[in-house]
């Protein structure tokens, strides 16, 4: 769990988790495209977010697939979050978002 | 590149990979990680697989590759809540045994564009993985996740 908190501790990390999130399983040539970041950096960072395991990553022939792994966060939810708060906080956090972007 | 996968979860467990392999092809193990759905089949290739809770038959499939303790697949159709008509997509399951861990890889793909599968599946499954660890590492399944079903019971 260290692992992942830390990985999350960098905004260029999330930031590359978010580019996933939009469109998952992304080469690092099509993370580069899109990003103010050296390769190598990109490439570290990936790296740094596999071994947290935030980051799967699949074979496609010669190319590498990145993919968002949601499990170790949803992993944390679960350790503090227990079930009875769970609708009230999906309840709350979609209201947050059906206000803030004005619509469901 | 439509052949890629729609997405991939990666768990690690602290168990055997003929464990994690008997546990996602046990209905009994599988009712209770699976939030009472038990996975059925005869596990061999071309065989039926269907999820079943409460005497129904929630979603079916066939089995596409069945390679203990290493992958296991299968098509995946929804026959419940107006998915019916909804071409089958394919779930799979890879096991690796790394430093005394089973690295499982699940992924889901060959979804028909604009499912409707498809987001109800990606929210699910980070929890039946998680219920699924938990099972395996503590003998102790996690609760149901879903929105809605606390004030059921």
């Amino acid at each position: 769990m260290d692992a992942v908190f830390k990985a999350l501790a960098d905004a260029s990390r999330r930031e590359l988790l978010d580019r996933l999130r939009a469109e998952n399983g992304q080469t690092l040539g099509e993370l580069c495209a899109r990003l103010a970041m050296t390769r190598q950096a990109v490439s570290k960072h990936l790296a740094l977010l596999e071994e947290a395991n935030l980051v799967a990553t699949v074979r496609r022939g010669r190319e590498k697939l990145h993919y968002l792994n949601p499990v170790p966060i949803h992993e944390i939810a679960e350790r503090w979050i227990g079930k009875f708060e769970r609708s009230r906080l999906q309840a709350l956090s979609d209201m947050k978002q059906a206000l803030e972007t004005g619509d469901e | 590149m439509s052949d890629k996968p729609k997405f991939v979860y990666v768990i690690y467990i602290a168990s055997t990979p003929d464990k994690v392999f008997k546990a996602l092809t046990d209905p009994k193990q599988s009712a209770r990680y699976w939030f009472g759905y038990e996975v059925t089949s005869d596990w061999k290739v071309g065989a039926e697989f269907a999820l079943v809770k409460d005497g129904r038959r929630w979603d079916t499939g066939t089995v596409l590759e069945y390679d203990p303790p290493h992958r296991l697949s299968y098509s995946f159709h929804p026959e419940h809540d107006g998915l019916e008509n909804e071409k089958p997509s394919r779930v799979a399951f890879d096991l690796e045994e790394i430093n005394s861990q089973v690295k499982l890889t699940m992924t889901h793909d060959d979804f028909e564009a604009g499912s409707q599968v498809f987001p109800k599946v990606q929210a699910g499954w980070p929890s039946i993985l998680s219920s699924l660890k938990s099972l395996l590492e503590t003998g102790k399944e996690l609760p149901p996740f879903w929105r809605g079903d606390y004030d059921k019971k």
